[in-house]
């Protein structure tokens, strides 16, 4: 009997979610715990999957077809490769930090975790989809707990503003994208969403013909590809429609910040990959300059904008913009070498982002500031969280010995290959401003003087939360000294985008 | 036995790093224990390392004790090792200070463990620069070596001291000094980290003698890179990776004008930092000239000679000069470091115009030499100022002075030190800047060479100014009228203690040895050189 375990894997925190809801509103402890045992459970079979999955083999596994409509060709269909079986592994951890972190929320903690595990089933959902309406249908389950997360527990200054902002930025782009994907549903004329037997047709030619636009004749592909690719790459972070992101950072609670930059922004790209490139190959290679153009900017941009922030959730939320944009120039580059360090790149940084925010919110919720002028000599009352954000701080710079140079070493071969290599010189820059403000701001925050105003305020953290620090730290330096750890599994995936690409 | 052989370099080079995790499960009061195993597990490379000595053929082609395992096959780097006469030189000095700097930093008492957990995660960076034979895993630890060295600096550096770092913002001296080093460092090695992606997108391998034979094969007129109306021909990209990796090598060497991120990383790290920092990490960058830039690089180098030449002898001066005025003793220290660097670079430059004469080899004969001399004598001085400064906490030559009839065998042994740094005949400077100049001198008169001839000539008044601030540093400390301040009985000047007397005694010993006979390293550098360069 095959155990359905992508099923069970994206339906368990829906599950919990729902069971959570009916407990009574006191019942905290058995609320969390309840939380934690999902987010372990998930967590087990992710990592399960993990390494069961045949990367010899490649392609899709762990298939699960159930038809849901059959006149429109809707079914929900699961299966997982190379690609995505990291992404699903570093939801599962995402999840599990994530409640750690939250084990102290007093303020309506059933409602929280019951929307926090329906985003997580939406984002679970779409990195195991391969049906496009149902791709869709769980994007929609994640995007819409956001709202409610951020404006209600979220930080009370900006928190309907970002809420907001984030939601219709984000809907928007998924309206975008939905309109590419219905053209693909019809073009194909088989009146089916499933990716595969799409993927198959573009394959065979499908979509190869022209599309008749103000007079102009456009390929099908070249046409489709921008609006299905930037609507999903808007939840990627993409200059210039990155704004929705760092307000949504800093607004939000500390472990609805790691949702989101560690796996919702993960979200966007992925999407983009399975949705715009590989199924809209030519569009890809057309579209190719100026997505790399645009991941540069964010690239560097982003890492200046970052160097100027005095607010450190805000520091984080640009660094993520800049590291999220290497994920974007890794997959613009079609390269087999960029592909695999924008793979690797959305597992390092979901990770590192991950610990940042977990280590900002247990600073925050002590020191009630995140004015980093304010703060100072943190390492002494916290000194594992302070190790975290200097692990933290290596990888974000690409320090060898690290995922984070595991990642970035590969995009930056991978945008070599292509012709415009000049980028690479361009983006490299980013790495030493990213070294100065991070090294700054950490040397700021974590030593020199603690603040009279914060001395003995601060007391230490929990085991819980120790335990999540020191499981994000150790998948940091494990892929970074064996990065056969992960490589072999994205190089899979990467191996079966490339024969998409016709071999570039 | 015969695994400990098979595998000498590994466990040489992963046994610190190893170490130093161990450690991290002692109790951190437990500040004896600690030492004791910081010490212990220091020896332990420097032991292997004297066995790998015994066991080295001097003389054959290529690298011994070669070890290749899987690392990142995708983009086709492996974790290569190997050890040649260089690299050989190179790890026995690492081995050898690392201990010493361990034995020295036992006057360290704030957060032993993390000292000395650090401290043995920077012997294992060192070790993989010298030891990797492929380059991307050269970059790596090249890198990894930065961490330790920025926060020992940062943490355990002198307390003193306040430095503008941006527009207002004051931070200590240390901070000032560490984010210094990490960023000049870093940014130096941004060109080299995109040479380095080159080089491994054009020939899909990082191996170094695969790379050194393919990247100077090809073609200097065929179009290497090619932009919308403007085409590279690989002669044009190889100049400016030649450049790349040159300033990232000569930051860290440091070649005048790159050297100003080390007077304040010398001065504010703590003494066995300084002593590493000193006695290795500078020795890294020039390693990256002898092992990447002169084999990958032939023609380049052969054309640039004479500007490295040029920036060699300002070090070499405008070092001297301004360890001359400076006030501080460390400081003082610090630019000699600059001063002994210019004349490893200055052998370099020379043996890359004249590359396969005997003015060659004798030139970079002393300046292999001198890397391994000057690791000596440096970390002896720097060790020496540390030992006054506990005792005097100032390191202001104004203030010290007239010191040595209080602590006579100090006096005593901060002479021979210095006599080491001047390259007094009979102690092992005088032999290997003796080889840099006469290899130099023979390169401009034979090639012939004229620049290179006023090149010499010049260094060799710069060798006049060591002289005087050699003598300068030691009149100020030892001689003259005792300061009455240190004889009261209260701040008493201490006489060296054992502990301190253990720390010196190999460094004098080699200093001494390597001075009157020093046969048995220079023919492994010797035939390092004549296989490598000649």
């Amino acid at each position: 009997m095959h155990f359905p375990f992508l099923s069970v894997i994206v339906f368990t925190p829906l599950a919990a979610g729902l069971l959570i809801l009916l407990y009574r509103p006191d019942q905290k402890k058995a609320i969390r715990y309840t939380a934690l045992a999902a987010g372990l459970l998930a967590l087990a079979l992710s990592a399960w999957v993990y390494f069961a999955y045949d990367k010899s083999a490649g392609g899709y596994q762990f298939l699960e077809k159930y038809t849901w409509m059959e006149q429109l060709g809707i079914s929900l269909y699961f299966g997982v490769d190379g690609m995505s079986v990291p992404l699903v592994l570093l939801t599962g951890v995402v999840m599990v930090t994530g409640v750690m972190i939250s084990w102290g929320i007093e303020d309506r903690p059933r409602e929280f975790f019951a929307f926090l595990f329906i985003l997580a089933s939406g984002v679970f959902g779409v990195f195991a989809s391969l049906d496009l309406f149902m791709l869709f249908f769980f994007y929609e389950i994640a995007v819409f707990p956001m709202y409610l997360l951020i404006a209600i527990w979220g930080w009370i200054k900006t928190r309907e503003y970002a809420a907001m902002k984030l939601t219709l930025y984000l809907f928007v782009g998924s309206v975008i994208s939905l309109i590419g994907a219905l053209a693909m549903y019809w073009q194909t004329g088989l009146r089916t969403f499933d990716m595969l037997a799409i993927s198959q047709a573009q394959q065979a030619g499908a979509f190869d013909g022209m599309v008749r636009i103000f007079g102009a004749s456009v390929p099908f592909q070249v046409f489709w590809f921008l609006p299905v690719f930037m609507g999903f790459a808007i939840l990627g972070g993409i200059f210039p429609f990155h704004n929705w992101s760092p307000d949504g950072h800093v607004a939000a609670p500390t472990a609805v910040s790691m949702f989101h930059a560690g796996v919702l922004m993960k979200l966007g790209a992925f999407a983009a990959l399975r949705v715009g490139i590989m199924l809209l190959p030519e569009g890809a290679k057309f579209w190719s300059p100026l997505v790399m153009g645009l991941a540069l900017v964010n690239i560097v941009y982003g890492a200046f904008i970052a160097s100027v922030q005095t607010d450190f959730k805000y520091v984080i939320g640009f660094s993520s913009v800049s590291h999220m944009g290497l994920v974007t120039m890794g997959f613009a580059t079609l390269t087999p070498d960029g592909l695999l360090g924008a793979g690797m790149q959305m597992f390092s940084h979901g990770v590192m982002t991950a610990l940042f925010f977990a280590a900002v919110g247990m600073v925050y919720d002590r020191a009630h500031t995140r004015d980093i002028p304010s703060l100072g000599g943190m390492i002494k009352p916290l000194p594992l969280v302070g190790l975290g954000v200097i692990v933290g701080s290596l990888v974000s710079m690409g320090m060898p010995g690290f995922s984070g140079f595991i990642a970035e070493f590969p995009i930056f071969r991978g945008i070599w290959a292509t012709p415009r290599w000049w980028m690479a010189i361009l983006a490299a820059i980013s790495i030493v401003v990213t070294a100065s403000y991070v090294l700054l701001v950490v040397r700021k925050v974590f030593f020199g003087k603690m603040p009279a105003e914060l001395e003995g305020h601060i007391h230490p953290i929990n085991t819980l939360d120790k335990i999540a620090l020191i499981l994000l730290m150790l998948l940091m330096i494990g892929i970074g000294v064996f990065p056969s750890l992960m490589v072999p599994w994205i190089d899979s995936g990467v191996r079966q985008i490339l024969s998409l690409l016709g071999g570039v | 036995m015969d695994f400990v052989l098979d595998n000498i370099l590994t466990i040489i080079l992963f046994f610190p790093a190893l170490a130093a995790l161990v450690l991290l499960c002692l109790p951190k009061d437990k500040v004896r224990w600690l030492r004791g195993a910081a010490l212990g597990a220091s020896l332990i490379p420097f032991l292997l390392s004297i066995l790998l000595w015994l066991r080295f053929v001097p003389g054959l082609e290529g690298y011994q004790f070669e070890r290749q395992y899987a690392w990142y096959p995708e983009i086709q780097s492996t974790f290569h090792i190997g050890v040649d006469g260089l690299s050989l030189t190179m790890v026995l000095l690492t081995t050898l200070l690392t201990p010493i700097a361990i034995l020295a930093s036992f006057s360290i008492s704030e957060r032993v463990k993390a000292y000395m957990f650090l401290f043995l995660l920077l012997e294992t960076g060192m070790l993989g620069v010298f030891l990797a034979l492929d380059l991307l895993i050269f970059f790596v630890f090249w890198e990894i070596g930065l961490v330790p060295m920025y926060f020992l600096i940062n943490q355990w550096g002198s307390e003193k001291g306040e430095r503008e770092i941006w527009k207002g913002i004051k931070v200590q001296s240390r901070n000032y000094a560490s984010l210094k080093f990490m960023i000049y460092t870093m940014a130096g090695s941004l060109g080299l980290l995109l040479a380095i992606q080159l080089l491994g997108v054009l020939f899909g391998t990082y191996d170094l003698q695969s790379l050194t034979s393919q990247w100077t094969g090809l073609d200097p007129e065929a179009v290497l890179l090619q932009l919308p109306r403007i085409a590279l021909t690989v002669s044009q990209v190889k100049m400016v990776a030649f450049w790349a990796f040159v300033i990232a090598f000569a930051i860290k060497v440091p070649v005048w004008p790159f050297h100003t991120w080390l007077p304040d990383a010398h001065t504010e790290a703590p003494t066995a930092g300084s002593m590493i920092l000193a006695g290795v990490l500078l020795k890294l960058g020039a390693y990256g000239f002898l092992r990447l830039v002169l084999p990958l690089y032939p023609q380049e180098s052969y054309r640039y000679a004479g500007a490295l030449a040029f920036l060699a002898v300002m070090a070499i001066v405008f070092g001297a000069f301004a360890s001359f005025g400076q006030r501080d003793f460390k400081r003082l220290v610090a630019y000699s470091s600059v001063n002994h660097m210019g004349f490893v670079l200055l052998g370099i430059a020379a043996a890359a115009r004249a590359a396969g004469t005997q003015d060659a080899v004798l030139a970079m004969n002393g300046a292999i030499l001198q890397m391994f001399n000057h690791g000596l004598s440096a970390a002896g001085m720097f060790f020496l100022v540390g030992v006054i400064y506990e005792r005097t906490h100032t390191r202001n030559l104004d203030e010290l002075g007239g010191l040595f009839p209080l602590v006579p065998v100090y006096g005593g042994l901060l002479i021979f030190t210095s006599m080491a740094s001047l390259g007094l005949p009979g102690l092992n400077g005088f032999i290997s800047e003796f080889l840099v100049v006469r290899g130099a001198f023979g390169v401009g008169v034979n090639l012939p060479w004229t620049a290179m001839v006023v090149y010499t000539s010049i260094a060799m008044i710069g060798l006049l100014f060591t002289g005087a601030y050699i003598l300068k540093g030691i009149k100020s400390v030892l001689h003259g009228p005792v300061n009455p301040h240190w004889s009261a009985p209260g701040h008493a000047v201490s006489e060296i203690t054992s502990r301190e007397i253990l720390v010196m005694a190999p460094l004098v010993v080699l200093i001494l040895v390597i001075g009157i006979y020093p046969a048995w390293i220079l023919d492994i550098i010797n035939k390092a050189v004549l296989t490598l360069f000649a």
